[in-house]
């Protein structure tokens, strides 16, 4: 075991049963644990549900810490298409050459800092810093912005030692609050102005929804890619020939991009609840009880993927579910696919190697299986090419 | 040199010529609209889905069977459904037409 691998807890699970349950706060969730499986389930919205009371369908579940409907996370289509079409545009400007210019110049300073400091905590020293400015870009509001989003910590929800802060939720909603107002007060051609002009099937927005939009690119954006960026760098660290070879390979970039992101799948699972009686593999499935969508377990299906364990940074075919699958595919992956493609240009071209000084691993609990999904603290030093 | 013409959904025709690459590559440098390749290629997204012209569909030839998995569970995929990232330019190409799914 190097210190950067990620283990695959739900190997037996998945080969063995295919599903398996975990209780969250009395509210059970039966695991869906292979590949075909989770993307059957995540196709088939109208008996998997995402439209249930707002919370239920994250696990830990969220249904005693907020009412704010997310969106479009928590709608069904057809509504769900009508919201995507809307966001989906102000979504993919990741592909214009000036957003990604910009993230260019924020990752490339932060590179650069780095390299000359003799280690840094790389959580709070790089991660945290990168997603709170390019969250600024995505949202297109001022730079100075990240400050506040820094200071809120590694999760918009939860704090360090409680998974659901409802008072750490609070902060969230209530600068969310004060935007609107400001965006309603002067217009600017920011998210919220964006979204306070917008119509959806003939009406505006409400409050209310316009809340349930931003919450989510708060929410779905932050630790995902905090966790997606620090893996990175533990695995470069600790891997030096890989940073070589993506320098010497530019074209390999785009498929070792995809690899990293399937083997680190930074989001493990995703509920849902059943609209009826129904069947996964075989094990039966209660109508109004809950499932999850594994993503971290699909992407290690051995009957899909070769040496599903290995970062293979060529892998050619690589059916990964880690931004999801069909109906409520991740709206951001835009947004982190740039941001990677970003970081490892620039990686490449000012880092010759990193040092993996020591690592304090993030192991989530689920049941039965320990999960690493990253880090508490990574310790690394950069050195400038 | 391979010719290869795509039918958007709203019923434009484009016709693009390359000597290599991918089929969704080539699309995209085109702004085929349909055709977003946001996976770069690796069979992941879908977002590269064609419909294979009756009389291209025996130059094209048969997807494998992870791409037909990912192809089963899209609702506008038929008979002659591929993902375009799975085809390499080639002069075995040449003069195929592709609709575009979505
Ligand atoms: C590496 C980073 C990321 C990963 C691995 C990831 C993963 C996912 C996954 C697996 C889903 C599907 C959830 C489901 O089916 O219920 C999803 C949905 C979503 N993600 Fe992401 N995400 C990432 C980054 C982001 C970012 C940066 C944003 C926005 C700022 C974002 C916003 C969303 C939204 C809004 C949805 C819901 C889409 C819908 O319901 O139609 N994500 N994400
Ligand atoms: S480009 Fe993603 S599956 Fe073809």
């Amino acid at each position: 075991m190097k210190p950067s691998d990620h283990p695959d807890p739900f190997k037996q699970a998945r080969t063995e049963q295919g599903v398996s349950e975990i209780d969250d706060q009395d509210d059970p969730v039966q695991m869906v644990l292979r590949l075909k499986d989770v993307r059957k389930c995540a196709h088939n919205w109208k008996t998997y549900s995402s439209e249930a009371t707002p919370g239920r369908i994250v696990v830990p579940s969220e249904v005693n810490i907020r009412d704010t409907r997310q969106i479009p996370f928590e709608v069904d289509p057809p509504k769900h298409g009508a919201f995507r079409e809307l966001l989906d545009p102000w979504f993919k400007r990741p592909l214009q050459d000036e957003y990604r210019d910009k993230l260019r110049e924020q990752i490339s300073a932060l590179i650069n800092e780095v390299n000359q400091r003799d280690s840094i905590e790389a959580i709070y020293g790089f991660s945290l810093l990168l997603q709170s400015h390019a969250l600024t870009v995505l949202m297109n509001t001022p730079e100075s912005e990240a400050e506040t989003f820094i200071s809120w910590g590694t999760h918009v929800f939860r704090s360090e030692d409680d998974p659901l802060d409802a008072g750490k939720a609070q902060q969230l909603y209530d600068y969310i609050d004060q935007k609107i107002d400001e965006a309603e007060a002067s217009p600017s051609d920011d998210l919220f102005s964006t979204l306070l002009a917008a119509e959806v099937d003939g009406a505006r927005l409400t409050r209310e929804q316009i809340k349930g939009i931003i919450i989510l690119t708060f929410a779905g954006g932050r630790d995902t890619v905090i966790n997606m960026v620090t893996n990175t760098l533990a695995y470069l660290a600790d891997h030096p020939e890989s940073l070589q070879r993506l320098r010497d390979e530019p074209e390999i970039r785009t498929r070792a991009i995809e690899e990293l992101i399937r083997y680190f799948s930074p989001l493990t699972h995703m509920g849902r609840v059943a609209t009826e009686d129904a069947q996964v593999c075989e094990h039966a499935v209660k109508a109004d009880s809950r499932i999850s969508l594994c993503w971290a377990s699909a992407n290690r299906d051995e009957t899909v993927f070769e040496n599903p364990n290995e970062v293979v940074l060529d892998r050619k075919l690589n059916p990964h579910v880690a931004f999801g699958f069909a109906t409520h595919n991740c709206l951001g992956a835009t947004h982190a696919r740039t941001i990677m493609q970003v970081l490892i240009d620039e990686l490449c071209q000012q880092v010759d190697h990193i040092d993996f000084l020591s690592a304090d691993e993030n192991i989530e609990q689920w049941g039965e299986f320990a999960r690493k999904v990253g880090y508490h603290k990574l310790n690394l030093a950069f050195h400038s090419v | 040199m391979a010719k290869i013409t795509f039918i958007t959904k709203d019923e434009h025709t484009i016709v693009c010529e390359a000597d290599s690459g991918s089929v969704m590559e080539l699309a995209v440098q085109n702004g085929v609209k349909g055709i977003d390749g946001d996976c770069g290629g690796v069979c992941s997204c879908a977002t590269c889905h064609v419909h294979v012209a009756p009389d291209s569909v025996a130059r094209v030839g048969e997807a494998g069977e992870i791409e037909k998995d990912m192809l089963e569970l899209d609702d506008e995929a038929n008979e002659r459904s591929r993902l375009c990232c799975q085809l390499e330019v080639s002069d075995e190409l040449d003069g195929i037409v592709l609709h575009v799914a979505h």
